[in-house]
């Protein structure tokens, strides 16, 4: 009795505590831990919400809960007229933070900028090597191809030269392995020799500063009071790294976080008549898509695709794969992107006349492969079962489906392949929510044998995408995507399946809190009600 | 007693080369390239993924990946995580001390417990509390981890409100000690609560993690008491009229405890490495969590640095307990 009467005590004195100290402070259960707090050297979004989302800025930055950008770091920018020179007058007076190794001694400036960008390109850079950098992100956007030269034109101008036009360049800079880190910082710990603390003790500009990360467990963080664009309304940021979804809940139930990611799909019903929790939703910015190797027979007729995509019953799928988190999509593009074409009308589903146009384009007993993913993604948190739900769809108008899977990586090779038979589940997550991001990535032209698994290349479709690439007027830009997305959905590449919903549950006294459509965590202007 | 060790220390040698390469061998056997994990759906170039594949030492002709491997080992070096780009011994010393002290408290408990259990079972075989007892080890022993540790959670924690749901210290403290374990650490802190909340932390993954190996230790004690009592030495200590206390005790207990040693042995092993839901499911920052998410991303240096580490560990229990073994059964010893 003894001993439950003291656990019940010690338990007491600990909630009585978190009631006190939660005035201030907000605690974000997040689901794993950071690789790292160099964002530039990692991919993942869990490592991103730790290090460049809370602790640093970019040049631009997209506004929070869109996809919108925004002046960052740099108070403006003018582009050339021919496209390829971009020129950013820089924000003047940004302070970086202190912490107890090093005290900035002058304010951000060009410097900081270059020496982000040339560690990242510049093999001679001595922090180009350094914590085993790969630089994943700065080399999957092309950087290395586009990016000239990075001249300092003063303290507070910087200009990049790129080897040719390209408009979704400045949302590559509002993109994470574009955060700017402190040069003075950098110097300082290469000269005391121990450079790899730049990834684990970050110091940057931004509305969090870094107070300490025990592995696995916990990450603190203070607000910045000299923050530039006004200190956040919380005081302390705690990320309590809890790898399970449902002890998260049960966390968040305790009062034991404020925000919790990636609900229990299983959870979500109980969530929506909980008191304790405010579940914010929103599309991500995803889409889930099969796509047929339009250079095999018979997927090489366009009547065939359009026929296989009146075949799909999308809502059984929302229903059974996403269990409603998810929507119907359309366009290759998640709507929450500019430019979705919102005209466009997908193809109804219709077995009769599905298998009407199959019979009239000479197609009968066909027999297919469908390539079911082995691993969970947003887009498709289930493919085998997605693919069982085709293969009974498909049977309606009379075509066989074999269901077949490789191990993962395995998988994405060998869907690259020109000779590929059969079609491919498979799906992208938005880097930076530019429409070239999905369009000329999944299907230009020079993708074909690599990111484009329909292996499609449409001299109409790529004509568009291309020219959208040279121009910067975003408006005229927008034109030419919207016209792209009505060659798409005639053509039919892909059936496009779907684009997820993401759930966020958060505590009622959380004010403020907006879902990242990047699928990122911003606690930046999130408050806390008594 | 000293040739034992010694010999017992000599068939330490093969079975470490052993070790080494299973380690070497298990994580490279399996499907997946990290490099293609590591890109994921974004992909990446033939050219790029040479540059990768050269930096990583992944172009290498197998053979002397292994030697280089074998080589870091007698430097001190198991190589650097692929992921987190840190050296691999670094990684496991961060996390081991949290596993560790979870694996001894569970130990502990599982003892404490099963001992005494299997013991007072054993001598009212067949009577209620025997039968009460083996029912309740043998429903501890078939639980699913998983869903004993979340209803106690969703009682003791969000129904009670007693014990926090997870984690190993309130966020109320910032405790970074020497020791890496929490406990120790808060009391060196001197910060007022911040013991008594790594206790209140602890207790649930602890009885979580003690479950099985005290159904087991519990069971065992008994057959081997059970077997003891029918010796014909504990019916002469009887028919001298020790005291029953006595006799089961010193006399039965003393050498039944021998096959529950190597059980105890064989489960801190199991503890150390197979710690992985617990250690998942109350978010305790221990090596069993990095091991599995090591594996998934074929992350090789982590994985064979890990599993060796452990391996040695479970080595040197198992040796200990050999050792304990002779201690405790001359017979062993001079054999």
């Amino acid at each position: 009795m003894t001993l439950i009467r003291t656990t019940l005590a010690a338990g007491a004195a600990v909630l009585a505590l978190s009631a006190a100290a939660s005035a201030q402070t907000l605690i974000y259960c997040s689901e794993g831990s950071p690789e790292g707090f160099d964002p530039a050297l990692y991919t993942a979004g869990t490592t991103f919400d730790a290090s460049s989302r809370q602790v640093y800025n970019k040049l631009v930055e997209f506004e929070r809960g869109t996809t919108d950008i925004v002046p960052g770091l740099a108070e403006s920018w003018e582009v050339s007229d021919d496209g390829t020179t971009y020129t950013f007058k820089l924000r003047e007076g940004v302070k970086f933070h202190s912490s107890d190794q090093f005290t900035p001694s002058r304010d951000f400036n060009a410097d900081d900028v270059i020496f982000s960008f040339d560690r990242q390109g510049n093999e001679e850079n001595p922090y180009n090597s350094y914590s085993g950098g790969t630089w994943e992100y700065y080399n999957a956007m092309s950087m290395p191809d586009l990016v000239e030269s990075i001249e300092k034109v003063d303290d507070y101008t910087v200009r990049f030269n790129l080897t040719r036009p390209e408009a979704p360049f400045i949302a590559n800079m509002a993109m994470d392995f574009a955060s700017i880190l402190s040069k003075e910082y950098a110097d300082q710990l290469q000269e005391a020799g121990t450079p790899e603390l730049l990834n684990q003790q970050p110091i940057g500009t931004g509305p969090f500063s870094f107070v300490g990360y025990q592995k696995d467990a916990v990450i603190r963080y203070s607000a910045n009071p000299d923050y530039w664009k006004g200190a956040a309304p919380i005081e302390n940021l705690v990320f309590a790294i809890t790898p399970d979804a449902s002890v998260r809940y049960q966390k968040l139930q305790a009062g034991e976080c404020h925000v919790m990611p990636y609900p229990n799909p299983a959870d979500l019903e109980a969530m929506e008549s909980d008191e304790n929790v405010n579940l914010m939703q929103q599309e991500g910015l995803n889409v889930g898509y099969l796509a047929f190797n339009t250079q095999v027979e018979p997927f090489d007729q366009v009547e065939v695709r359009q026929a296989l995509n009146m075949a799909i019953d999308k809502q059984a799928i929302i229903d059974v794969v996403f269990q409603g988190a998810g929507t119907a999509a359309k366009n290759p593009i998640p709507p929450t992107i500019w430019s979705y074409n919102d005209e466009v009308e997908d193809y109804p589903y219709d077995p009769e006349q599905a298998q009407q146009m199959l019979e009239e384009a000479g197609v009968t007993d066909l027999s297919m492969e469908i390539w079911a993913m082995p691993v969970q993604r947003p887009y498709n948190p289930n493919a085998r079962r997605m693919a069982e739900l085709l293969q009974e769809d498909f049977a309606q108008v009379g075509v066989d489906v074999e269901i077949v899977s490789y191990e993962w990586g395995e998988y994405l090779e060998r869907s690259k392949d020109i000779e590929r038979e059969g079609a491919v589940l498979l799906g992208w997550t938005g880097d930076n929510g530019d429409p070239d991001n999905f369009l000329a990535v999944l299907l230009g032209c020079d993708a074909v044998g690599n990111a484009n698994r329909a292996q499609w290349c449409n001299e109409e479709f790529d004509g568009l995408i291309q020219e959208a690439k040279t121009v910067s007027e975003q408006e005229e830009r927008a034109r030419l995507y919207e016209e792209a997305q009505v060659v798409f959905k005639e053509q039919a590449p892909w059936a496009t399946i779907a684009h997820s919903i993401v759930f966020e549950p958060i505590r009622p006294e959380v004010t403020d809190y907006k879902i990242d459509p990047f699928g990122g965590h911003i606690f930046y202007g999130v408050g806390l009600e008594q | 007693m000293l040739r034992f060790v010694l010999s017992r220390l000599l068939t330490f040698v093969p079975t470490f080369f052993g070790v080494t390469l299973v380690s070497f061998a298990f994580i490279r056997l399996l499907p997946g390239d990290p490099i293609q994990l590591l890109a994921g759906e974004r992909g990446v170039s033939e050219a790029r993924y040479n540059e990768l594949a050269e930096q990583f030492g992944f172009d290498a002709p197998i053979w002397k990946q292994y030697i280089d491997y074998l080589i870091g080992i007698f430097q001190g070096d198991l190589g650097t995580s692929f992921v987190t780009k840190r050296p691999v011994l670094d990684e496991f010393m961060a996390l081991f001390p949290a596993t560790l002290e979870l694996s001894i408290c569970a130990i502990t408990l599982a003892i404490l417990i099963g001992i005494p259990a299997g013991v007072i079972a054993a001598v009212n075989r067949g009577k209620f509390f025997d039968q009460a007892l083996m029912t309740t080890a043998l429903v501890g022993y078939s639980m699913p981890i998983f869903w004993w540790a979340l209803l106690l959670i969703i009682v003791f924690s969000s129904g009670l409100g007693w014990t926090p749901v997870s984690g190993r210290m309130s966020l109320m403290y910032f405790i970074d000690g020497p020791t890496g374990f929490m406990t120790i650490d808060a009391l060196l802190s001197g910060e007022e609560g911040a013991f008594k909340s790594a206790v209140s932390h602890l207790i649930l993954p602890t009885i979580v993690l003690a479950t099985i190996p005290l159904a087991i230790i519990a069971r065992q004690t008994r057959s081997a008491m059970l077997e003891v009592l029918g010796e014909d030495y504990v019916r002469t200590a009887r028919a001298k009229g020790l005291a029953p206390l006595r006799v089961n005790g010193m006399h039965a207990l003393r050498n039944a405890l021998i096959p529950v040693v190597t059980v105890i042995g064989l489960s801190v092993g199991t503890l150390l490495a197979g710690a992985i839901l617990t250690e998942t499911i109350f978010s305790w920052p221990g090596i069993g969590k990095w091991m599995v998410d090591s594996i998934f991303r074929r992350d090789y240096q982590a994985v064979q640095g890990g599993l060796l580490i452990i391996a040695v560990i479970v080595m040197i229990v198992n040796l200990t307990v050999d050792i304990l073994y002779g201690l405790i059964n001359p017979k062993i010893r001079n054999r």
